[in-house]
């Protein structure tokens, strides 16, 4: 990683600070563990190691995430795993067993912010578009499979002779299926809700109204129906046989309505403890935004006579709140596009010129790009320092034959052919640089017309490079 | 020429007063709004040439802004279109494309200076696109890989390459004039090309555009 080798330039190495997480931090990413931690005591300890659990995911459900949670896990498409289990299901019930099962023990996944936190938070309080609700849009390959099941059933029952054997055992299922599907309306009623005050009734009802108090209604009257049935047609049974059912029934009804909340109530303390680390977290990572726009409106405040001054610190620090709040990818300083970044942000410190970075395409910085990005950090600094331009425009396209870079500005400009031999700026610093690395560099400027350098670099046969991203 | 009329939609106070004294009189203010509703109620009440629309909103975003007003603008069909230009801190690409596509002719952030805005007010005004170098750089990346498999895509799915090279330069710092000398096109072509990629981006239903879109959450 050539970045350690820039050593001398304090945004790259402060950039790296974030990624060893610490241990606190377990899971989530780099940037929110941020620079508060005290970087000699996590180093030691290593990155918190936490083991691979399959989540049921919430996303992308069906029924109850089960089948999707176990693809992700497995790395399958979801589609083989559902196959799967309706398969499952045909052999005498067992895919639903293991599906109820696992629906059982797997802990639903939560939902992590993907996008970055500006936009997070945007969404969340309903100023800009685009949150996704549940999708609706799949129900087709649903149907296609539901038929294959309901087929394979029909064979089966056609084949054994036994038509109307299931008839108890599908309406119990589908009782209990409503049940706990309400109980998973009532778990995620508690995640959303912010008082966090919640009644064992709450737990089993959710903030639903009649709704929830109906399935709950339709989940009993189901179970009940199937007891029926199942008494009625084991008539010739004893009847105390039929009452004992009845018994084990009504307890079987009664676990499986208080036992999701028993069960899960368990798994939310440990979730609990967790997004209250994570919101501990979150409240130092705002200390110190706030702490470093304090520092700034004070500098501000300072030097208000300066207006150079004050521009370069409301931009550097723009330019810190950009990032912490829009910079998506995470990508640290390991994508060209971030070690550009890391050149203009010093650049712009150092010279008070604002420097435009615009990256086109994704690249991994390697070893061959440091000359590369060396003789860019030497055209911006030519052209903060000495065009008197008030922006400097960078350009970068990495396509699947090389890196080109243009920097341009519209500052003075000059006559390249009369340029003193002895600038060491230009000539060797750039073009030289480029050259004996096996790329190229040229320079066009004329007076009063401004510069622009364009640098490019082939790319050599074993780097391996992404589309765009 | 009488001054364009514009409306100012943001949510912070600060700004629409900066904005104002910065555009001084070289435009016609004619309301502020701070929210959504407020903002399609001025539009639809004022009719202005141009509304400056912040994408972060209280009510469902800019996005929402704009939907409403088509809606509302379909029905009437009178006067001069309203057009969009959208002003805002955020440049993170799923912002930037998710305005354009729902109908915005341009995308610059708050740091602009006065003059350029006024100069991005009148270009979008008269019909035309604003990309700033960024929106360029999204551009292609949107785009990117289209060239080499030619011919066979919709012309919509695609840019041209003349409209590729025009983007490249804009990504580069160039301005329409300087883009247009170095191409030895006019001023007037090069809008040409740019309301022909904007009109790309907002329509295309490309299967990677569509994904790309999709990865940010933009559908």
């Amino acid at each position: 990683m050539w970045t350690r080798g820039l050593g001398c330039h304090d945004v790259v190495v402060m950039k790296r600070t974030p990624s060893p997480a610490a241990p606190v931090a377990g899971q989530t990413s780099g940037r929110t563990s941020a620079p508060t931690s005290g970087p000699a005591s996590d180093r030691t300890s290593g990155p918190a190691e936490t083991p691979r659990s399959a989540y049921r995911s919430t996303d992308e459900r069906w029924l109850g995430g089960v089948a999707s949670g176990l693809a992700q896990h497995l790395g399958l498409p979801v589609m083989w795993v559902r196959m799967g289990m309706l398969v499952l299901v045909a052999f005498g019930g067992f895919g639903a067993v293991l599906y109820a099962g696992l629906w059982l023990f797997m802990p639903a996944q939560r939902h992590t912010p993907s996008i970055p936190p500006g936009l997070d938070a945007a969404a969340r309080q309903g100023k800009r578009g685009g949150r996704r609700e549940r999708r609706f849009a799949d129900y087709g390959p649903l149907v296609a499979v539901g038929a294959i099941a309901v087929g394979v059933l029909l064979l089966i029952t056609l084949v054994s002779g036994q038509t109307l054997a299931y008839g108890p055992l599908l309406l119990a299922g589908a009782g209990v299926a409503v049940l706990w599907w309400q109980a998973d309306e009532a778990q995620r009623e508690r995640w959303s809700d912010p008082s966090r005050r919640m009644g064992p009734v709450r737990a089993v009802v959710g903030g639903g109204g009649w709704r929830a108090y109906l399935r709950i209604g339709v989940g009993l009257m189901l179970l009940v129906a199937a007891i029926t049935l199942f008494s009625l047609r084991s008539g010739s049974l004893t009847v105390a046989l039929d009452v004992g059912l009845a018994a084990a029934f009504g307890i079987v009804g009664l676990g499986l309505m208080v036992g999701p909340w028993l069960l899960r109530l368990s798994s939310d303390l440990s979730e609990e403890r967790e997004a209250r680390v994570r919101s501990e977290e979150r409240a130092d990572v705002a200390a110190h935004l706030h702490d470093s726009v304090l520092q700034t409106l004070a500098l501000i405040q300072r030097s208000a006579g300066d207006p150079g001054t004050v521009s370069r610190l409301a931009r550097a620090q723009e330019r810190d709140l950009r990032s912490w709040l829009f910079d998506a990818r995470g990508e640290g300083a390991t994508t060209l596009a971030a070690a550009l970044r890391a050149v203009a942000a010093e650049a712009e410190d150092a010279h008070g010129v604002p420097v435009e970075v615009v990256c086109v395409g994704a690249a991994p910085v390697t070893d061959e790009d440091r000359p590369l990005v060396l003789a860019t950090r030497e055209a911006i600094i030519n052209a903060a320092k000495h065009s008197g331009a008030a922006t400097v425009d960078v350009y970068a396209e990495a396509t699947a034959s090389g890196v080109e870079i243009f920097v341009r500005d519209r500052g003075a400009g000059f006559d390249p052919a009369r340029v003193a031999e002895d600038r060491q700026g230009v000539r060797s610093s750039i073009i030289g640089r480029m050259e004996r690395h096996g790329g190229s560099a040229s320079v066009r400027s004329a007076p009063g017309e401004g510069t622009e350098v364009r640098l490019s670099l082939p790319s050599s046969t074993h780097r391996s490079r992404e589309p765009s991203s | 020429m009488s001054l364009r009329t514009v409306v100012i939609v943001d949510d912070h106070a600060m700004f629409r007063t900066g904005v104002r004294a910065e555009l001084g009189t070289t435009v016609e203010v004619l309301a502020e709004a701070a929210d959504v509703d407020q903002a399609v109620a001025a539009v639809i009440k004022h009719q202005p040439e141009v509304v400056l629309l912040d994408v972060h909103l209280p009510g469902g975003g800019g996005a929402e802004v704009m939907r409403r007003c088509a809606l509302s603008q379909r029905s009437a069909t009178s006067g001069t279109p309203t057009r969009f230009l959208a002003l805002s801190v955020s440049d993170a690409a799923e912002d930037v494309i998710g305005t354009i596509r729902a109908g915005a002719r341009g995308y610059v952030t708050k740091t602009i200076t006065g003059p350029e805005l006024v100069a991005a007010i009148e270009r979008v005004a008269s019909g035309d696109a604003v990309f700033s170098p960024r929106l360029a750089g999204f551009v292609l990346d949107a785009f990117a890989g289209t060239i080499e498999v030619a011919a066979v895509d919709e012309d919509l799915d695609r840019l041209t390459e003349r409209e590729r090279e025009v983007m490249r330069l804009i990504a580069r710092g160039y301005s329409y004039k300087e883009v247009g000398s170095t191409l030895f096109i006019s001023i007037k072509t090069v809008e040409t090309h740019m309301s022909s990629v904007l009109r790309k981006l907002q329509l295309s239903s490309r299967h990677e555009l569509t994904r790309w879109a999709n990865d940010r959450r933009l559908l």
